[in-house]
């Protein structure tokens, strides 16, 4: 009997509506992944302003939409929403949960990922704003063992969210490597929403059906491993070869050696067979050799700096000279007025902002011109000098400075570093708990 | 043998970790799988990219979905939180490679399936 499950989530701010219609058409699980390497930072944010927060805010409403798919003993939720602090957002779940007036609902919370406060011992910076392992599944199959309905966690390898259900139902052994490895496929394949269901598709992109409501992806996994991606019917984009290969090796780095907590698959040995009517079969998966380590990965945030940004429109004629006139002026300004910008960025909107010196324009003048200057200074005081010189620019820079756009013009913004580091499973391991409890 | 730009032979996706950035090449047979692989190296990635990678650029294969990988360091200006650039993650990287010209076999040109073009945009 196969498995369902729906890739609710890709990141924190993803849609909501399409996980209705993932709950609609059926799923065993949702599941939510929130997490990418940038978020905790935010959430860290978050929490220093509150102690309560630094879990992705929108948990609750996801817990209203899963709801009565959840009471009516059809579909479980799994997430790592928690984020900074799945403590607090196990509560929220449970607060949720309890205004919805609902009862007999076991919601667990995995902890253990964080270790900042073993910076020192871990050799990690000690300005660390935080430092997490990615968990893998097992804390994950634990609670669904216990019986949990929802599982809130922290941070957890996005692929451990799915490939713990598959566990759980399949009595997966840990050292069954190719069957670990095809459930790492499949959630990989699922863990960033519609980029597997016709979103960011590199090909004919303008042919997904309904554009503006693309589907949510489904995975329909066999006690094999092997699955069928779909998608809920009557929702928009596509599921097809194109689109299914585009996202297996998105952000995987050495495909034949993937890397997740449980397991290291090896993508190249899989096959995806095109089914027809948005279905693609994924098979064949295994291990690499080795097929396991014996650390997890780590993300450590420190912070690095201030920036800040200006942005400039200019029109024809000419306007890229005056564009690149308009940064010079900043810079020099800035150099008057001794501030100390450890780097600078130009681009050229229209010109070279994303391509750089790949992006050749020779044939025509391009129609509009926006130049970017972006600064990193130490301090925040340092970085905030330089936007009074933009105003100035009105009247006494080159002609025909336009708006570009509402809501920039804020002012500077912290930067930060992240490095990946290696700890000890075991040293991990030792302080994972997972809690229960019934509301 | 004929020159062709890459966006008309195969599709492109770039996502980011840390400071690497990360493009796959998908074709859409084998001969023209066959053709990237001489063509696209990583040297000539690296060259091409320019000012925008400045480490390194591995190159790994994936036969079984027709399909390079380009993992290049330091290529993101310090990586996403970090970068003064506008794309901080690349995720226009598979685009900018898209923009290179390759020389391959005459029919492997005459089979490219991706120079159609979305709907022209309301003429002016």
């Amino acid at each position: 009997m196969a498995v369902r499950l729906g890739g609710g989530q890709g990141f924190y701010g993803d849609g909501h509506a399409p996980v209705d219609d993932l709950l609609a058409a059926g799923v065993d699980y949702l599941v939510c992944e929130a997490l990418a390497e940038l978020t905790l930072a935010i959430l860290q944010k978050d929490r220093q302003r509150d102690e309560s927060l630094g879990y992705t805010r929108d948990l609750p409403l996801y817990v209203h939409q899963v709801m009565p798919y959840l009471l009516d003993g059809r579909t479980r939720f799994i997430t790592n929403a928690g984020g900074i602090n799945p403590v607090a957002a196990g509560r929220a779940v449970v607060g949720a949960a309890r205004s919805l007036g609902v009862s007999g609902v076991k919601v667990a919370t995995v902890v253990g990922d964080d270790v900042r406060p073993r910076a020192d011992e871990l050799g990690l910076p000690d300005d660390a704003l935080f430092a997490n392992a990615y968990l893998g599944a097992r804390p994950i199959v634990q609670a669904l063992d216990d019986g949990a309905q929802i599982v809130i966690t922290g941070r957890v390898a996005d692929a451990a969210l799915f490939l713990a259900p598959l566990v759980h139902e399949f009595g997966w052994a840990w050292d069954d490597y190719d069957s670990l490895a095809a459930g790492v496929v499949v959630g990989h394949l699922l863990e960033c929403s519609g980029q597997v269901t016709g979103g960011n598709y590199s090909g004919a992109w303008w042919t997904n059906a309904d554009p503006t409501r693309i589907g949510f992806p489904i995975g329909e996994v066999e006690p094999d491993g092997s699955a069928v991606i779909t998608k809920p019917p009557g929702t928009g984009g596509m599921v097809t070869f194109d689109t299914v290969r585009e996202q297996l090796l998105y952000e995987v780095h050495d495909p034949a050696r993937y890397f997740s907590p449980d397991v290291v698959a090896d993508f190249t040995s899989l096959s995806l067979d095109d089914l027809g009517g948005d279905r693609v079969r994924v098979s064949g998966t295994r291990a690499a050799t080795p097929p396991s380590t014996d650390t997890y990965k780590g993300l450590v945030c420190t912070p690095a700096g201030y920036a800040g940004e200006a942005r400039l429109a200019y029109s024809w004629p000419d306007a890229e000279a005056k564009a690149r006139a308009a940064l010079m002026f900043l810079r020099k300004r800035a150099e008057q007025k001794g501030v100390p910008v450890e780097e600078w960025r130009e681009e050229y909107f229209g010109v070279d902002a994303f391509g750089g010196s790949t992006a050749h324009n020779d044939d025509c003048e391009p129609p509009e011109v926006i130049g970017r200057l972006a600064w990193r200074t130490a301090d925040r005081d340092s970085a905030a000098r330089i936007a009074p010189e933009v105003g100035v620019l009105g009247l006494s820079g080159p002609p025909t400075l336009s708006g570009t756009g509402r809501g920039r013009g804020g002012g500077p913004s912290q930067l930060l570093a992240v490095e990946p580091f290696y700890v000890d499973k075991k040293l991990v391991d030792d302080q994972v708990r997972v809690e229960v409890e019934e509301v | 043998m004929a020159r062709i730009q890459l966006r008309d032979l195969c599709g492109a996706r770039s996502g980011d970790k840390g400071d690497i950035s990360d493009v796959s090449l998908f074709a859409d047979d084998e001969a023209a799988y066959e053709a990237l692989l001489g063509e696209v190296t990583p040297d000539r990635v690296k060259a091409h990219f320019a000012e925008l990678v400045t480490g390194d650029v591995e190159r790994y294969e994936a036969r079984n979905v027709l399909a390079l990988k380009f993992v290049m360091h330091g290529a993101l200006g310090g990586g996403a939180p970090r970068s003064l650039r506008s794309d901080n993650l690349g995720k226009t990287h598979g685009a900018t490679l898209l923009r290179m010209w390759v020389d391959v076999p005459d029919d492997v040109a005459a089979n490219a399936r991706r120079r159609v073009r979305p709907p022209a945009p309301p003429t002016r």
